[in-house]
């Protein structure tokens, strides 16, 4: 190939970006200076491999040597041990840092801002401990969410938690990433120390749209972050039902029910109520006020006929009752 | 004027019997071999047909618009059947089970396995398994990824699991019988003369292979069997509604399914060896620590699965553990490596199709094994973790290296199993295209990987800059298919209108290159052949185009050699 232009390509970090990007958390330059390390140490002995055998290649190729060779050692226990012990010793070196750099990954400072992440399919939850709550934000989705917003310069903890499968947390400017796992915790740290916008991703297979379970995380300054966190603070009880269900449904819904008319990943939910709704076992039901709890609660028993392959996460654990009869007066409010 | 040592004007092992039932019932291991490498090489279409699915989604200008829930699931079960027949019905079985059933009894000079028709029931499970497997594709939607996490599996999606699963168990049942076969016939029937060390090192490598295979896959086996009675008996076991871990199932799934990767590499490291010495004409330099590398290659693998899940949950201790381990396994790679590149020095370098692919892997290799470095350090793999880097990692090593050595092994012993030279201009030119359009797919895909891509994506939206990525994989994609399809297209042409190949094309000195092009029924006109040194080439010299290499001291009764009538 062309390995000079190859590695003037590679070598374009030292003007930017070429390999990352940008380093948003106090952890993250760490990570790169490690990473730079293995990559030179592994382009060294790329290109050395590489050229020994080109060069092997052409100066005994058998057009110039002839059919049979000189007789050459084909043992050598010094060259042997010496091309073992370096790249082990190289090694350890990378095993060292690495280490380093994980108990700093995972290790979480004791006064940081816990912040809960609820994942599900298709979308993040985050609960802050001022019992406001947040959600999606993505730029290309189309919901109304802020995102994670998380303040500047203070180490942030994450405990995730899933309602239904394997997801995974991932913000790639901070170098951080998470499995959720259902029926226990795990959780992360970061301390952003840019204000910005960054994409959050899930990274574990999770389902239909895996690919669309995306999030952001907006850093704030510490002030700013306090003043959102004021504004956040709706109490839903002082709401009218039918608004106060539009914010749950925004939040918890969504991603698989439209109210245009569109069939998302489940039924389209618009003027539904009242109507009868044809079920897969060939049954039909009335979607009245019961029949939307049953749903909500235990999405199993009744599946609307034409979504009998889709599995939606049942939300017994998560909505309260009030809650529910918020989201069944939402629901009875959104006509075609 | 002697006889010539091609037999395809004579009785050979494709010409004795004839009819459908002669090769479907047959318990002749070179016919077994051959049905097992059309076998694989179909499938290899099959899944490569679901590669170009995925490539086509991800790329064009839409890509993200048009991912409706419905085209998402398409994606989903492209990857995942792309992922499991890939694995498990080609890379698997590919060198194993195709050459080395072919190979394997040649080079040790017998003529057939231990087990013959166990190899026969082997072939036939496969079949089964490859069948339930194809038969998931037309009843379902499989869209768990070749993985099979629970709970996702288990509770998530829809049914055809069960018979992914269960074709996935049969074949294991197939890799397990082939391992065994090969253990036996190694240990008991190794010619008096041919001590450990006289092995080629071929052998050696199937030998560490078959190792893994018997001793992994049950353990795959159960977890896959753990999945079918939690998913249609309800009984709790990864689920944690149930009181299941879900983390539990991926211990086990990769303790199994990382020695699985030495299944697919260890082989092709195998390949490398005989390719290199034959083509060097040079005695392989440092044999004992290439064979000795594959025991312990074979060894480590076993301790190693958790850095597969260093972000899954598990205790940061392990995490820990398996970091320093895994870099235990990167020194007998490397040193192979070296081994082969030491092995050109001074040697007599030629230029064919299986030796081309055999430097192409040390430039695949290369790249495959020193990015596992990256993901075997904690601190990094954190971040590249279920990101494209990974994807391009071992899509280096199992289709750059392990598929790479299948190929230039097919090559490397074309004219041994049909009797006919595949070697030109057009052999040359598939390996260089897919050579050129592999790294065009794949390269990209680290850079997009390192900036934050995850894998399993049906569609990467606007804002997220890694469209670019998938455009120029999809174009890399492209050429790498044309090379693939030139490469079968040769060996194709190869079968009718090839050069009659002689007993010895290429001056190996392994025991197949010493009976005639194909191997009679019973692999020997003469028996027992000669046992000497696998890799002194001073052995055999060249003679002629026609008659290729010829020994230097041949025996009298060779029919191959000497016209010698028995009076």
């Amino acid at each position: 190939m062309i390995p000079t232009a190859l590695i003037s390509v590679l070598l374009q970090h030292s003007e930017g970006d070429f390999w990352f990007p940008s380093q948003a958390s106090k952890n993250a330059s760490s990570v790169d200076e490690l990473f730079y390390f293995i990559f030179y140490v592994s382009l060294f002995a790329f290109i050395a491999i590489c050229l020994a055998t080109a060069i092997f290649a052409v100066k005994y190729r058998r057009g110039k040597v002839g059919m049979n060779p000189e007789d050459s050692p084909h043992h050598s226990t010094a060259i042997e041990i010496v091309w073992s012990v370096i790249p082990a010793a190289l090694m350890v070196a990378m095993f060292w840092y690495g280490f380093k750099g994980y108990v700093e990954a995972r290790s979480v400072p004791a006064d940081a801002y816990e912040i809960h992440v609820k994942a599900k399919k298709w979308d993040w939850n985050y609960v802050y401990p001022e019992g406001v709550e947040s959600y999606g934000g993505n730029p290309d989705m189309n919901d109304e969410g802020e995102g994670l917003v998380v303040p500047v310069n203070t180490p942030v903890s994450i405990r995730l938690e899933s309602a239904d499968v394997l997801h995974s947390f991932y913000v790639p400017e901070f170098r951080v990433k998470m499995d959720v796992v259902p029926g226990r915790y795990t959780y992360a740290w970061f301390e952003a120390i840019e204000e910005g916008t960054y994409p959050l991703y899930c990274t574990e297979y999770c389902g239909t749209q895996h690919s669309r379970m995306l999030g952001k995380v907006v850093v704030k300054s510490q002030e700013d972050f306090q003043v959102w966190l004021k504004a956040q603070e709706v109490d839903l009880a002082t709401l009218p039902p039918a608004e106060a269900g539009a914010l749950l449904f925004k939040k918890n819904c969504a991603s698989c029910h439209t109210v245009d008319g569109k069939i998302s990943v489940g039924p389209h939910l618009n003027g539904k109520y009242g109507t009868q709704e044809k079920l897969a076992d060939g049954s039909s039901v009335t979607v009245d006020d019961n029949y939307i709890r049953e749903s909500i609660l235990d999405p199993d028993v009744k599946v609307v006929d034409g979504f009998q392959g889709v599995s939606m996460t049942s939300f017994a654990n998560q909505f309260s009752d009030d809650e529910i009869s918020y989201l069944i007066s939402y629901i009875k409010s959104i006509k075609e | 004027m002697m006889p010539s040592t091609n037999t395809l004007d004579r009785t050979n092992y494709l010409n004795a019997t004839k009819g459908f039932m002669s090769w479907f019932w047959t318990i002749d291991h070179k016919r077994l071999g051959l049905m097992y490498l059309w076998s694989v090489i179909a499938c290899f279409i099959l899944g490569g047909f679901f590669a170009m699915k995925i490539r086509l989604t991800l790329s064009g200008d839409t890509a993200w618009t048009d991912q409706t829930p419905a085209a998402m699931d398409a994606y989903n079960n492209a990857f995942t059947v792309h992922g499991a027949v890939m694995i498990f019905l080609v890379i698997i079985p590919s060198i194993p089970a195709a050459l080395g059933n072919f190979v394997v009894p040649i080079m040790l000079g017998v003529k057939d396995v231990a087990f013959p028709k166990l190899n026969r029931f082997s072939y036939h499970l496969w079949i089964i398994g490859a069948l339930l497997f194809v038969w998931t594709l037309f009843i379902g939607n499989l869209d768990t990824g070749w993985t099979f996490y629970p709970p996702y599996s288990t509770g998530h999606t829809d049914p055809s699991v069960i018979t992914a699963v269960l074709g996935a168990f049969i074949l294991g049942f197939s890799s397990i019988f082939t391992g065994l076969n090969f253990i036996v016939t190694i240990h008991k029937m190794r010619p008096p003369q041919m001590t450990w060390f006289k092995m080629p090192l071929f052998l050696w490598a199937i030998y560490a292979t078959a190792v893994i295979q018997i001793l992994a896959t049950p353990v795959i086996g159960i977890s896959l069997l753990l999945i079918l009675v939690e998913k249609t008996m309800g009984i709790g076991i990864f689920t944690p509604e149930l009181g299941g871990d879900p983390v539990f199932f991926q211990h086990l799934f990769w303790f199994y399914s990382h020695p699985a990767v030495y299944i697919m590499i260890l082989p092709g490291m195998g390949v490398m060896s005989e390719l290199f010495a034959t083509f060097s004409r040079k005695p392989i330099f440092g044999y004992k620590s290439i064979a000795l590398s594959s025991m312990a290659i074979a060894l480590f693998s076993f301790i190693v699965w958790g850095h597969h899940m260093f972000v899954s949950g598990q205790s940061e201790l392990m995490s820990v553990i398996f970091s320093a381990l895994t870099f235990s396994v990167a020194i007998p790679s490397a040193v192979k490596v070296f081994n082969w590149i030491a092995t050109m020095y001074k040697g007599s370098i030629a230029f064919t199709t299986p030796m081309l692919y055999g430097m192409s892997i040390i430039w695949l290799f290369g790249i495959g094994g020193l990015t596992g470095l990256f993901l075997a350090t904690l601190g990094t793999d954190v971040h590249f973790h279920d990101t494209y880097f990974v994807v391009a990692h071992f899509h280096y090593v199992m289709v750059g290296s392990a598929l790479f050595g299948f190929i230039g092994g097919i090559y490397y012993w074309w004219p041994k199993m049909y009797g006919r030279m595949a070697d030109n201009a057009m052999t040359k030119i598939g390996c260089l295209m897919s050579f050129v359009g592999f790294n065009m797919t794949f390269m990209p895909q680290f850079i997009g990987g390192s900036k934050g891509m995850p894998r399993r994506y049906a569609a990467y939206g606007p804002s997220s800059g890694f469209q670019e990525y998938n455009e120029q994989s999809t174009l890399g994609a492209m050429v790498l298919m044309t090379g693939l399809f030139i490469a079968l297209g040769t060996l194709i042409w190869a079968l009718k209108k090839g050069k009659k190949a002689p007993a010895n094309p290429w001056g190996g000195v392994t025991l197949e290159w010493q009976t005639p092009s194909p191997p009679p029924e019973h692999n020997f006109e003469i028996d027992p052949p000669v046992v000497g040194d696998p890799y002194d080439m001073t052995l055999c010299e060249w003679k002629s185009e026609e008659e290729g290499f010829l020994p230097r001291n041949p025996r009298a009764d060779d029919p191959c050699v000497a016209d010698v009538k028995p009076s």
